[in-house]
This record gives structure tokens, sequence and C-alpha cells, in this order.
């Protein structure tokens, strides 16, 4: 099986409300992508078109994209896994490629989340989880999340400071992300303030600043054989490992609540596929919808063991100068979370890390990167590593 | 000819019921008499709480009742002072998990425990709960 290559990525602004249909969302990030890989629409053999249902009233939302961006006859797929969903697309693109069945696929993920009110969205999002036996008790997923969180206190005495440290790191990389929704500073002092909104309560022991925010977006990757990518691309992103897993819906099927065990496994797959450990990982984007979701990543993809996550991010080690760099682009706390483009936005940060066009972001010199995109609350877990 | 009516049972589980019908509806009989229900693989014997119509270890779908009594210990919990839509007249509510060891049930604590009175790791029992719009769901209560 021969190599696959990124050989273009893209993304719209991350903004609260998108000015436009999601057709015209979805051409942002696809002219974005197309521009930066130089290629024009028959180059691509086929698109795979990635969101989480139930938040446009348009149905198979792919061919409507496939004629928008010019691209009949090709064929296109549609594919969900709530928040990875664009992960999983680039799997898919990756099976298609790596198969010999096409040579260049386009991965389109977007979000428009504002058709819709904040609580109609926590609605359909805790629909995500287990709607027969969970939601009829009020779910939503801060609150579960939340239970993450708190069994993660209990079990290593982890406090609500060391999630603030989380969002402050991610602000501080926010501020200087353009795309990002998010840009205002936050302070660690403003988690001590009770008239900060950073302290608004959610669902215990999470608050306000510990969530990301809703937001309306698109991203897209063009994935390409390695000989299309080494014909076409001056600097191609070679996907070196995929991992994917999945969980009990019904958190009363679970046995880890400390941790996500897809990402867990996910990251086993991917390491194993790749040939590399976490020391290897030179820069990493990871699933941060909340701050405890950043902090169970840490541990989850082993850059640190159980229980001693808050370490890394107290002394600093996820830093754009430390050990090892984790959303140095402000992550979904900063830059906002539209499900189905999160994963392709991720993968899009890694992308322009391992080439070096980072801007203001950039990591020194990163040569392997890994992207961890996670579905519902640890439903589904994909980790992705690439390498220049 | 007379339409046969559907069996909607399950419309009466919780605040806001998502499924009406299923093939464990007996589940919310069982609430109405008092009893918190999962069921039993009648061919290899594994439990399963929330109560399953099919065994996914043998493929067997014959299934008995069993009630989840004595107490569980409880794994996490979170409070929520923002609510989903359909539940807002419910806040601030708490959501739980507990663990019989067989089987783990995931539900809301009484509102009668205080929030300071709840520390993971406790002992708590679950009982039956009927909600003021006269839907059923179940709570847990500190085990004495
Ligand atoms: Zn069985």
């Amino acid at each position: 099986m021969g190599k696959v290559a990124i050989i273009g990525v893209g993304q719209s602004p991350f903004v609260r409300q998108y000015p436009g249909s999601i057709r015209e969302l979805a051409f942002e990030a696809f002219k974005d992508a197309m521009v930066d890989a130089r290629l024009t629409t028959e180059q691509i053999d086929a698109s795979v078109v990635c969101s989480a249902p139930e938040y446009d009233k348009q149905r198979s939302p792919a061919g409507v994209f496939a004629e928008y961006l010019g691209l009949n006859p090709q064929p296109t797929f549609y594919v969900e896994t709530l928040c990875s969903s664009s992960s999983t697309g680039l799997r898919l693109a990756y099976s298609l490629v790596a198969s010999g069945l096409h040579d260049v696929v386009a991965v389109l993920g977007f979000q428009k989340m504002s058709e819709i009110s904040s609580s109609e969205s926590q609605e359909r999002m805790g629909r995500g989880a287990d709607i027969q036996w969970e939601s009829p008790f009020g779910t939503m997923m801060p609150a579960y999340y939340a239970m993450y969180a708190q069994a993660h206190m209990a079990t290593y005495g982890t406090s609500p400071d060391d999630l603030a440290l989380i969002r402050v790191k991610a602000a501080t990389y926010g501020q200087i992300n353009e795309l990002a929704v998010y840009r205002k500073p936050v302070t660690f002092d403003m988690f001590t303030d009770p008239e900060s909104r950073m302290t608004g309560p959610v669902a215990s022991p999470l608050r306000v600043g510990d969530c990301c925010a809703n937001a309306d977006g698109s991203s897209c990757v063009i994935v390409a054989s390695e000989e299309k990518a080494r014909a076409w691309c001056d600097k191609p992103v070679w996907i070196l490992g995929l991992g994917a897993a999945t969980a009990s819906v019904n958190l009363a099927g679970r046995d880890l609540f400390t941790g996500l065990a897809v990402a867990k496994e996910a990251a086993r797959q991917a390491y194993g596929m790749a040939g590399v450990g976490p020391a290897d990982i030179d820069v990493a984007e990871v699933h941060d919808c909340f701050t405890i979701a950043e902090l169970m990543a840490y541990e989850n993809l082993g850059f640190a063991q159980p229980g001693e996550g808050p370490e890394l991010i107290r002394s600093k080690a996820t830093y754009k100068e430390g050990e090892i760099p984790v959303n140095v682009d402000g992550g979904l706390l900063s830059k906002g979370h539209p499900i189905g483009a999160t994963g392709g936005s991720q993968i899009r940060t890694i992308v322009l890390q391992l080439r070096g066009e980072a801007g203001d972001m950039q990591v020194r010199d990163p040569a392997i990167g890994l992207v961890h995109n996670i579905g519902g609350v640890g439903l589904y877990g994909n980790v992705t590593i690439l390498g220049r | 000819m007379a339409k046969r009516e559907l069996d909607t049972r399950f419309s009466k589980f919780g605040t806001v019921s998502f499924t009406a019908t299923t093939k464990v509806n007996d589940f919310i009989d069982h609430l109405e008499d008092g009893r918190v229900t999962g069921t039993r693989c009648a061919g290899c014997g594994t439990r399963f709480f929330p109560p399953r119509s099919d065994c996914f270890k043998c493929l067997d779908s014959e299934m008995e009742w069993f009630d989840v009594s004595g107490t569980g210990k409880l794994v996490t919990y979170s409070r929520l002072q923002y609510a989903p839509v359909g539940f807002e007249g419910d806040l601030p509510y708490c959501i739980a998990l507990l663990d019989y060891g067989d089987y783990k049930v995931f539900g809301r604590i009484a509102d009668s425990v205080a929030a300071e009175d709840i520390q993971v790791g406790m002992a708590m029992k679950t009982v039956v709960n009927r909600l003021e719009n006269g839907q059923l769901n179940y709570v847990f209560e500190k085990a004495e």
C-alpha cells in the first residue's frame, strides 16, 4: 500500500453567526484548501462531507455541496461521528486513496450551529448520548464531561485551578489566531472572581470558563496518493498513523471515568501504525471541548501518567516553548467548536506546523504531530499522526 | 378493522422521554409498582442495567427481570445549573452514576440529599420517584 499525504488545508473563520448559507460556508474552507494545494476542481476525484446532523434544514448536504463547489459528476459521501466527523472523514479519505480507488479526495467539515438557539443546541448535543436511558434525566455535554472532571478530582486531587490554567493557555493562543471566535485575554484571576463571566455556573465542577463556545465554521483537508503528492506538492504532509475506537454510549456501560477509553485505544492504534510513541510527538492538537478534556488527553495520549496531567499545565510543558506544545492555535476553547469542522481545523493546524507555516503560533521545527478528536462524550475516539 | 393500539408506555420515563416504545416497556410498570429493574439473560446469566431485550454475548433474546436492590457506590456526579430545553423547571439537579459491582446505574441524586453531603464513593440506593408532571424516574438516596 502506498503512502497517503495531505496536500492542501483550509478553514473559514470560526464565527458566532455566519452571515450566509451552509453551502457558502463550505465554499470558504474549500477555496482556502484549493488555493493552498494549487488545484482545480477536476483534479479532485471524490469528496467526503462531514457534520453532525439536525442543525440544518438541508438533508444530505454532500450532494448539495458537490454541485456548489464544482465537484460534479465526481462521487461524494456523508460521514458522521458527532464532534469527530471530519477525523472520520480523513480516515475514509485515507482508505479511498490507499485502496487505489481514488487519487485525490477532499474532506469537507462544516457546522452552522447558529441555525438553532444555544439551549436547543445543548439538547441536540445531549441527544448524542443515550436518549432512551440518560436523556430523560436532563443530560447535556458539559454535565457529562463534568462527571469525568469530578471523578478525576476525587481520584487524583485535581483542582478547578488546574482546569483554569488550561483555559488561560488556550486564550494565550486564541488571541493570536485570526480565525478564532474567542480572542479576548483570559487571566487566572478571572477564575477567582465570582463576578467574572468565567466563574458562571454550568455543571459542577465545570464553569463557563471551562467550556468552549459554539461557532459556525468549515474546514477542508485535501488527501492525495503518494504519486500525486510528489508530483503536485512541495511540502506534502504524510499520514503516518490512524486510530479510531468506540465505547458504550451509556456511562453505565463504561469502566473508566478519569479518562476516555476511546482516546487510549485510538492512540494505541495510531502509535502502532506510525511506529512512534508519545515522546516522539513534537506538537499536538487535542479535543478540548472542555478544559478537563485536554487534561485527560495528556494522560490518554501518554504525554503524562494517569493523574499527572495537571503537572503538565502547571509547569507550562504544553505551552509553545514547552516539551510537548498542545493546542497552540487556541484549541476548541478559543477557536470555537463548529462540530463537523473541528477535526479538519485541528488537522490543518498540525499540517501548517509541520510545514513551518504557522506564523506566530509556530513551534520550533516539529517533525511529527498528533491530532486527538473525540465524538460525543468519549463515544468515538480518533487519533491521527502526521509527519513531514 | 380496528387499528392495533401502540404500546407507548415508555413515554412516561423521565422529565422528558425521547422514546415511546421499547421491548422493555414493562420497566415502566415496575416503576409504577415501586421497583427499579434490569434484565438477566436466560441463556448466559449476564445482568444488564439499563435493561436490554437482547444479549450481545450469546445473541439470546430470552430475558428475565431482576430488581436493582442493595446499595451502590457513587462513582461520580455533576450538579447542573443550566439545563437543556424541557428540563429548566427541574434546576438545579444532580446527575450521577452508581456502581453495583455487576452493573452500574445512571440517574439523578434525590433533591433531598444536600449538596454538601454528596461524596464520591458514598453508598447510595436507587428508589422510584414520581415527578411533578406525573412522569416516573428513579433517584439515588443516601444508604443508611
Ligand atoms: Zn446471554
